[in-house]
């Protein structure tokens, strides 16, 4: 289930992120979008996030067994993490590198697996984590500065 | 001029407070209250999708009377190119035009000629960078920019419209021609839509419009085609070529720039989905977008009486047998005709707060009252969906026992405990 959690700090807002329907993919970064709009959160940066959470949608809907989106924002930080379960990543250096991709041919028909999904997520954000273990999980977690 | 003026207006005795136009405001901008429809003026941008649902016809658009011509010594017509598709193969258009002569202005200019010459502006601007560059033809998607796609404002191309720039060339030309003062001559567009109106009364990206006001093409309609039969052909007003009529419909301005990585999107949800995409960056490459509110674009404009996609096919009629293009040299175009010189700025309507703390608070207090309601979206209360409702409680607005749903269930459960 979706989950939207607030207390006098800030917000966690929990999405679940399904794999292999490429059609709804977007839905959750335009929902985080829609929620920075309301707090008057900076245009510019509202672009970024969303670049970013896209491009996570984008991963796990491609390539793992699903996952989740959380994204945590506070008066100075948004903290997005994105976890999914499994199968994880053997090379997490190898991933980062631009161009690299793993994709399935019916990803790359439609447009996706170019192998930026992971660049472009560290290009956007001001903080960028990635954590895997193969057979497992990956675990990204990203900061933005507000 | 008030701070927000709105062409689109309600006439509350046709209202009977059904949900209609409730449904399909792009900008939440419509609440039922005491039975009656309202608009939220700041949220308003006149796109028009409540008149064209409402089954009771009691929205409508303020326009102006031919009567108006009479406070101006000079007056010129300025009919919007969408006229062109709303008369059948064969009618000639060159008298269509020379009827509002016969209406009581003393000139009429075609506006697909101002199109033309926007068409190789605007190639010209975009060629500079490979950006995303919208379009701003259509009022009412800029506006809808300034109020959900604030992070898109720098990709506007802020060139005026077709209309605006005939405007200034037609006030120029009789001022030096005909040795008339400015507040002598009075133009008017004979307009396709409530947010063209709008735009001549207040502006986007100018201080002030060139268009002194507008009629509109409905009002217009029967007395031009009575007028077409009685009349003789008197001037050469027909100047456009098939560059510039192309700009009726959708897909048009890119088809006249003859460019390649466009997209041409017509209908406010459609617009909606693809400016959503462009903002999560789902869409990279894209050089220019055309959006249109009104399906098919121009020739769908809710004040325009011939059916949309019945219209849109004459203008391509009438585009394949124009003549290709017009000699046009931009350099009889500086900037100050062509393009704004104001900035454009974001609505701050869709925020819950200024301060970060109390939005915060606030979106915290609209989700625990949305959890409680149905989610069904039916509008009883007056708001469009349960989510907008629980914002405008929160705003203060509103109160929770307006929920039908719920005060339905609380009595079925009081009479269940009795």
């Amino acid at each position: 289930m979706n989950s939207f959690i607030t207390n006098n700090e800030g917000i966690v807002l929990k999405y679940i992120v399904g794999t292999d329907d490429f059609s709804i993919v977007g839905e959750v970064s335009s929902k985080i979008k829609k929620v920075l709009k309301q707090l008057n959160i900076d245009n510019k940066l509202i672009r970024r996030v969303a670049i970013a959470t896209y491009e996570a949608e984008v991963n796990v809907a491609i390539h793992s067994l699903g996952g989740y989106i959380e994204v945590e924002i506070i008066k100075n930080e948004i903290k997005i993490k994105i976890r999914d379960n499994g199968p994880g990543i053997k090379d997490t250096n190898l991933a980062m590198e631009k161009g690299y991709s793993t994709a399935s041919t019916k990803a790359r028909e439609l447009g996706f697996g170019a192998g930026m999904g992971l660049p472009n997520m560290k290009r956007c954000s001001d903080e960028f984590k990635i954590e895997s273990k193969f057979g497992e999980y990956t675990e990204l977690n990203m900061k933005f500065v507000v | 001029m008030a701070k927000y003026w709105h062409s689109v207006t309600l006439e509350p005795d046709y209202c009977n407070g059904c949900t209609h136009c409730l449904d399909g405001c792009p900008t939440e901008a419509i609440r039922i209250i005491n039975g009656k429809a309202k608009i939220i003026d700041e949220r308003c941008i006149d796109c028009g999708e409540c008149l064209k649902v409402c089954p009771y016809h009691a929205k409508g658009a303020l326009s102006d009377n031919l009567d108006i011509l009479k406070n101006y010594k000079y007056t010129v017509a300025l009919p919007a190119i969408s006229l062109y598709g709303q008369f059948p193969i064969g009618y000639d258009l060159n008298k269509v035009l020379n009827t509002f002569l016969h209406l009581g202005f003393d000139d009429v200019y075609d506006i697909g000629y101002a199109a033309e010459i926007l068409s190789d502006y605007q190639k010209k601007v975009i060629k500079e960078d490979d950006k995303l560059h919208i379009s701003t033809y259509c009022p009412a998607i800029t506006r809808l920019i300034q109020i959900r796609y604030q992070g898109l404002i720098d990709n506007i191309v802020k060139l005026e419209s077709p209309m605006e720039v005939a405007a200034r060339l037609m006030r120029k030309k009789i001022m030096k021609e005909k040795n008339f003062k400015p507040e002598e001559i009075g133009i008017f567009y004979i307009s396709q839509c409530p947010a063209k109106i709008t735009s001549a009364k207040v502006p986007i990206g100018i201080e002030k419009s060139c268009v002194d006001g507008s009629l509109a093409i409905d009002k217009l309609y029967t007395k031009i085609i009575k007028l077409y039969d009685e009349i003789e052909v008197e001037k050469d007003l027909l100047k456009s070529s098939s560059k510039g009529y192309n700009w009726g419909r959708v897909g048009g301005q890119s088809f006249s720039m003859g460019i390649d990585d466009y997209i041409a999107v017509d209908g406010i949800d459609e617009v909606i989905s693809v400016l959503d995409n462009i903002e999560i960056g789902k869409l990279p490459n894209l050089n220019f977008f055309e959006g249109y509110a009104c399906v098919g674009g121009c020739v769908g404009g809710p004040l325009n009486v011939e059916n949309s996609f019945v219209a849109k096919n004459r203008i391509r009629k009438l585009s394949q047998v124009a003549k290709e293009k017009n000699d046009i040299k931009l350099i009889d175009y500086p900037k100050e005709i062509i393009e704004w010189n104001q900035e454009i700025k974001g609505s701050d309507v869709m925020k819950l707060d200024n301060d970060f703390s109390k939005a915060i608070k606030k979106m915290g207090e609209i989700e625990k009252i949305f959890q409680k309601l149905p989610k069904i979206n039916c509008g009883a209360c007056g708001a469009p969906t349960c989510h907008a409702f629980a914002e405008d409680i929160v705003k203060g607005k509103t109160t929770i026992d307006k929920c039908v749903v719920l005060n339905s269930k609380k009595r079925r459960e009081s009479n269940e405990s009795v």
